[in-house]
């Protein structure tokens, strides 16, 4: 049977005729689920969601009901919401569908997060780049305010919060929790130290605040609308919900599916959703997750031991689409940003293209990242330029071993990750690259990548 | 004080300011705003976003810095950012760059000599499934191959007379409701 979406976040997104503003949204059932949100007590709101078992949609699927109980509540300091559209991830796109096309499912997300977890405060940090982004959930709010939903004394209760959209300024690091937070302080996003500086404890302000991806808002009111219970039946058993694939690079349809936890293949959604390859052309290998999550390689074999103790053997079409079963395969759902690299892509470059990125936007307070991401770019490149020595391919992964565990953010991991999972996969190829290019010979890859 | 920026800049400053439990929050978006405002942040904007956040101009500089989309120094009347990274490479950004360089006689990094354009690679700007992409001021273009920047190069050049140029209502699907 063939695959078939299950579009919740995106019900609306695309069709004929739906509009940013609130009338189109309250004729479609808006705002329902803040007033059902509003006849519970708080905490009920957050069991809700425990419940759910829904896993953070940031990249990280931390669950997101768990993160919300380590809320400091002794201190007596305000809780703050900081809810993060930074999206930065390479390969991931589907935060900015909604923003763009139903700002007002994130607004009345965060609504209900804020009332569920008593903020004082709640702001959205948006990417820099998302200028009309902004101005929609700008906009978008100012609707809700006028509409009692957002503001003081919403729907009448005792309960006030404000929502401020905030723009970031183009750094992929400020999409690391403690960096935004630092960002929204207005400093350097240069993400802190954990301990002491877990969010939930002190956060902004030395706050406790809580940090989740604008689409685990959107995640949360359908949470409340059907009830914890019944969004646990959704998926497979250890994550519940939709995922929203968005697949990039070489298909024939890259584009966004969202597909329910654990029911479609990565075969599927290459073939069936996204039309296969481009034409003349095979599959070479996918970065399942957004560009930090590790390289999974065609024709690869995925042997071993899922958590539930159920043993599997899979081609890397017959992973199924859970956070689960692709961690057994040695990498990581992350923010379900797949690319896709064919028999086209050399893969020294595609690599050389990465590690630029992490270069790129690396923060530099911690040595190993600033200078590993710095020598693993110019490594790559010179390779690429035709200057590359065969001891380069394992150096690549040398030095990215003493990143990867040594740093105050993932950053380091995400600097890491991507060489440490490519080199072995692709060290043949990578050697000739190499060796092609210091005798001189022709390339037979027309695309440049870096 | 700064004679750089407009009244009403200076009002809607105050705004900002006004909404942010500690004013130093506002810091990226008097920048932001200054920006918009004066086209790039110079010291003496600088001077004045620490003046008004309450924090020291090193402070703001580090800020600014840090930042890539702040300017430390005036660019073109347009700025087009062709997005680099994995997803619109592998769909020929780089061949698209190169194409925006002949089009416009200069090369990444560069602004023209008659401070027309200003041309740059980006770091990935989500938007990934519709490859490559380019950013020109406020309105964001998809699938840009090659092939098609002969014609974004000359609609890029009809908007530089053009005096409404960015006022008018976008339009949901177009490149400026993206942007």
């Amino acid at each position: 049977m063939s695959a078939q979406e299950r579009r919740i976040i995106y019900a609306h997104i695309g069709q004929p005729g739906y509009t940013t503003d609130i009338d189109c949204y309250l004729r479609h059932g808006g705002y329902e689920t803040l007033k059902k949100a509003f006849a519970m007590p708080p905490q009920a709101v957050c069991d809700e969601v425990k419940t759910s078992g829904l896993r953070g949609r940031g990249g990280a699927g931390f669950p997101t009901g768990v993160k919300w109980s380590f809320l400091d509540r002794k201190s007596g300091k305000p809780v703050y919401l900081v809810v993060n559209a930074d999206e930065s991830e390479p390969g991931t796109y589907k935060d900015r569908q909604i923003i763009y096309n139903d700002p007002h499912q994130i607004v009345e997300g965060t609504l209900i997060t804020a009332y569920a977890i008593q903020a004082k405060q709640a702001f959205i940090y948006i990417r820099g780049e998302f200028q009309h982004g902004a101005k929609l959930l700008e906009k978008a709010i100012a609707e809700a305010k006028a509409h009692h939903f957002c503001g003081n004394n919403i729907l009448g209760s005792d309960y006030s919060v404000e929502i401020i959209v905030h723009r970031g300024g183009g750094c992929y690091v400020c999409g690391e929790e403690t960096g935004l937070i630092e960002s929204l302080e207005g400093k350097r996003g240069y993400p802190r130290i954990k301990p002491p500086y877990f969010p939930a404890v002190l956060g902004l302000y030395n706050c406790p605040t809580i940090v989740n991806n604008a689409e685990t808002m959107a995640q949360v009111k359908h949470i409340i609308a059907m009830g914890g219970a019944e969004f646990a039946k959704i998926g497979v058993p250890g994550d519940r919900g939709t995922h929203i694939w968005g697949v990039s690079g070489l298909v024939k349809r890259p584009g966004l599916y969202e597909i329910e936890a654990g029911k479609a293949t990565f075969g599927q959604l290459l073939y069936d959703f996204c039309g296969g390859p481009l034409d003349g052309r095979t599959f070479k290998a996918i970065i399942p997750g957004g560009s930090s999550t590790k390289i999974l390689k065609f024709g690869d074999r995925f042997k071993g031991k899922l958590p539930s103790g159920e043993e599997f053997d899979w081609a890397l079409e017959d992973i199924p689409l859970d956070a689960n079963s692709i961690m057994a395969c040695g990498t990581g759902l992350g923010t379900g940003g797949t690319i896709v690299l064919d028999d086209s892509v050399e893969m020294i470059q595609a690599l050389a293209n990465l590690n630029a990125f992490y270069a790129h936007e690396t923060c530099g307070q911690c040595t190993p990242c600033r200078e590993g991401s710095l020598w693993l770019s110019r490594i790559t490149k010179r390779i690429a330029a035709g200057g590359g020595r065969e001891e380069d391919v394992p150096m690549l992964k040398d030095i990215a071993d003493q990143v990867a565990g040594r740093t105050i953010c993932a950053h380091g991991e995400a600097v890491a990750w991507p060489v440490q999972s490519a080199v072995p996969k692709f060290r043949e190829e990578y050697l000739e690259s190499v060796r092609r290019r210091n005798k001189g010979e022709p390339s037979p890859y027309a695309l440049k990548l870096i | 004080m700064t004679s750089k920026l407009k009244p009403e800049t200076l009002a809607k400053a105050d705004e900002i300011i006004a909404l942010y439990p500690e004013r130093r929050s506002a810091t990226l978006p008097l920048l932001h705003l200054a920006q918009e405002d004066h086209g790039w942040i110079c010291h003496e904007i600088i001077e004045w976003v620490a003046e008004k956040v309450g924090t020291t101009p090193m402070e703001v500089l580090g800020v600014a810095t840090f930042y890539p989309m702040f300017h430390r120094q005036p660019i073109g009347k347009r700025h087009i950012r062709v997005c680099r990274t994995l997803s619109c490479a592998l769909r020929g950004a780089y061949h698209t760059m190169e194409a925006l360089e002949k089009e416009f006689g200069i090369q990444r990094g560069e602004t023209a000599a008659d401070g027309s354009v200003s041309l740059e690679f980006v770091e990935c700007i989500a938007s990934c499934g519709t490859g490559p992409v380019v950013h020109v001021d406020h309105e964001l273009h998809e699938e840009i191959t090659p092939e098609r920047v002969k014609e974004l190069a000359d609609n890029i050049r009809a908007t530089l007379s053009d005096p409404e140029y960015g006022k008018k209502e976008f339009v949901p699907g177009t490149a400026a409701w993206k942007g």
